[in-house]
């Protein structure tokens, strides 16, 4: 268990009175993938959201429980959230460029967080964090260009590297391919895997072959309940739990 | 008599409703298929061709009636050789006679004549006026019910007209401002046949005094329009100091910072500012705000006057604090959430998400925002006529007393000269300066705008 990066503890979640999390409890390895699948509703998102504390911005959303990042709780008004962001990336569902240009999209971060001191090392982090999202081929020429120029993978793979460029341990991914198109899916889920080495990844998708091929373990959730967790081959081959087996033969969800 | 014959139109669409609809069931019946349409469209139909007919012999009357029968009074009447009579008070006192008969006393006999001729008249119009609409609508009626067989396609006809009702209502507006705009030219042309528009747009002595009698030593007017566009634009620039910041800092806390209950609170609230009349912002301004502010400037040693552009300035900013306020809200609240969770998922705090990534993404709308509260600014007439004086000074004191273009305007059409006074007249090219860049700021803005819209929606 040393290798734990989150770990969190009977965590609810209450959406003004009514709760949509049931005590989850959940231990997530260091660079390692971790899926989260369900049915629609089921609470997955949120949970991801509780890791980053993104759910502060809904007024009625109540945390309870303890959530550890590297053995640090985060559930507690103490908790410094900037810092906090800045090591957990979010890639969200629908891809969110800001309306600047690709460059500035990925200095973003570099910049308010005062991580480089002049304009070579901004240069460079920009440029390395493009490479490790393998969109700096493509862009190379045109940095200057607005980011929504770009189509909706790119966009997305934008998102990724502007994410990484804070130098994250821990990104979160949002159903990250639900608005992309299979050929952009497949090279999304390739990033993943590259990424992976570096990377604590927690991904929450729909699609259980999405699932299967990126993570090495997976989290089974239905209507606010952590059902089953545990690798992604005994998961998708021989679950415990009969729920999760109809999950994954699409006998409901 | 026009409101008897708005009842007698009511009646005749109620009917030619019902004739309509039973008609069409009863022919359908008679062929044994059914209608192609609903059978109340039938009765639209019938209904359209009973009203419309009807209501246009309405209006005709109601706009000709009197002018017709005037002419005619007019061309029969028995003019004495060599007397000299004016029309107007003629047709006048006629008029009256003939709707109060004691009048008729000590009158001549060429007027009671007249008055008993036109109260003839009006009869006949009246009675006339009734049997027309009563024919047209049984025509209409008529032509409308030879149509209604079951293979006529009402309801394709009746959304045919539904949409020639709508092109019309809407037309009228344009052509209202076409109106408007073409009656602003022609009168701002008759200033300028007699002032040259160099004069106007350029010269700074603003002395709109001619003499209106032979004989009077009154100087020769001038009209140069400078020392008010300067007035207007430093007015103008005082409000915008005040609404631009206060405004825009109450947008970025209602958007960003507030709860939804504050937010649901103040937001109507500040609204509530814009539906003051600015009649009242202008007492408040003069009662309230202009002693402070001389007050103000004599603490300071500035030799402030009771009414001045700072004064003005001032409380119009507070009146177009709702329009940024409430139009910037609007703006920063149509960015994306996303970009939002987007720059705060980097790491980034409130204030650094609401300078780098909200307000750059606003931008453009709130931008948008205060051009329409400049040209609101500008367009505005209440304060300043009470609390920036009407004396023309080219100055850029703010402490001073300024005039602007619609107070000029105001002076210039309560004043008691002939119309076609260069003083009266001025108005008019005042008010088409204040049109032209009124509008342009409008252009501008909405252009503004839209594109912003076009990039998130």
């Amino acid at each position: 268990m040393s290798n734990s990066k989150i770990l969190a503890n009977s965590v609810d979640v209450y959406y003004g009175s009514k709760q949509a999390l049931f005590g989850i409890s959940m231990d997530i390895k260091e660079k390692e993938v971790t899926a989260l699948i369900g049915p629609s509703g089921c609470g997955k998102s949120t949970f991801l959201r509780c890791i980053n504390r993104m759910n502060d911005l809904i007024e009625i959303c109540k945390v309870s429980g303890s959530i550890k990042v590297d053995n640090e709780e985060i559930i507690s008004d103490k908790t410094d959230v900037v810092s906090l962001r800045s090591k957990i990336g979010m890639v969200f569902q629908k891809p969110n460029p800001f309306p600047k240009s690709i460059f500035d999209n990925v200095a973003y971060g570099p910049t308010i967080h005062g991580l480089v001191d002049s304009k070579n090392d901004l240069e460079e982090i920009v440029h390395s964090s493009l490479k490790k999202a393998g969109l700096f081929d493509e862009v190379k020429d045109r940095l200057n260009e607005p980011g929504t120029s770009l189509s909706g993978g790119q966009q997305q793979r934008l998102c990724i590297a502007r994410a990484i460029a804070v130098n994250p341990e821990i990104i979160l991914m949002d159903e990250p391919c639900s608005a992309l198109d299979p050929i952009a899916t497949a090279i999304i889920e390739e990033l993943i895997d590259e990424l992976r080495l570096n990377y604590t990844i927690i991904i929450v998708t729909h699609s259980m072959q999405q699932a299967a091929r990126v993570s090495q373990k997976t989290c089974f959730f239905h209507l606010g309940e952590l059902i089953e967790t545990g690798e992604t081959n005994k998961i998708f081959t021989n679950p415990d739990n009969t729920k999760t087996q109809d999950y994954i033969t699409g006998r409901f969800g | 008599m026009f409101f008897w014959s708005l009842v007698l139109i009511a009646v005749g669409i109620f009917s030619s409703f019902i004739y309509g609809r039973s008609r069409i069931k009863l022919n359908s019946k008679k062929q044994g298929t059914k209608s192609k349409s609903l059978p109340t469209y039938y009765a639209q139909y019938v209904l359209m061709w009973c009203l419309f007919p009807a209501l246009i012999v309405y209006f005709s009357w109601a706009i000709f009636q009197e002018q017709i029968i005037q002419n005619i009074v007019i061309s029969n009447f028995e003019f004495i050789e060599g007397a000299v009579y004016n029309e107007g008070l003629l047709l006048a006192e006629i008029r009256n006679v003939a709707n109060n008969p004691s009048f008729a006393d000590g009158k001549s006999i060429e007027i009671i004549n007249a008055a008993s001729h036109y109260s003839s008249l009006r009869q006949i119009s009246q009675i006339s006026f009734y049997t027309s609409i009563i024919i047209i609508m049984l025509l209409g009626a008529l032509y409308a019910s030879q149509k209604l067989k079951p293979e006529f396609h009402a309801q394709h006809t009746i959304e045919r007209y539904i949409q020639y009702i709508l092109i019309f209502c809407s037309s009228v507006a344009i052509f209202t401002t076409i109106g408007i705009v073409f009656s602003l030219i022609f009168e701002s042309l008759r200033f300028f046949a007699e002032v040259s528009i160099f004069e106007f747009l350029f010269s700074t002595e603003w002395y709109p005094f001619i003499p209106i009698r032979e004989g009077q030593t009154a100087a020769e007017g001038s009209f140069g329009a400078v020392p008010i566009f300067a007035g207007t634009f430093l007015v103008m620039v005082v409000a915008m100091c005040v609404a631009v910041p206060l405004g825009l800092l109450t947008a970025i806390y209602l958007a960003e910072y507030a709860s939804q209950r504050v937010r649901k609170t103040v937001k109507p609230l500040l609204e509530i500012l814009a539906g003051i009349p600015t009649i009242v912002y202008g007492f408040f301004a003069f009662v309230s705000v202009a002693p402070f502010v001389k007050a103000f400037g004599q603490s300071i040693g500035i030799d402030a006057s009771p009414t001045s552009a700072l004064a003005a300035g001032m409380v119009m900013g507070v009146m177009i604090i709702p329009f940024i306020s409430s139009l910037s809200d609007d703006v920063i609240n149509s960015v994306p959430q996303s970009l939002r969770e987007a720059s705060l998922g980097i790491g980034a705090n409130k204030a650094e998400t609401i300078k780098k990534v909200i307000l750059p993404a606003a931008l453009p709308g709130i931008v948008g925002a205060f051009l329409l509260a400049i040209s609101r600014a500008i367009g505005e007439t209440m304060i300043v006529v009470v609390a920036a004086g009407t004396a023309p000074n080219l100055t850029g004191n703010p402490f001073e007393n300024v005039t602007t273009v619609t107070v000029q305007i105001v002076v210039a059409l309560i004043g008691d000269q002939e119309f076609d006074n260069p003083r009266t007249l001025s108005a008019f090219a005042l008010g088409l300066v204040l049109f032209v860049i009124t509008l342009f700021l409008n252009i501008i803005a909405l252009q503004i705008v839209k594109r912003y819209r076009e990039r998130y929606e």
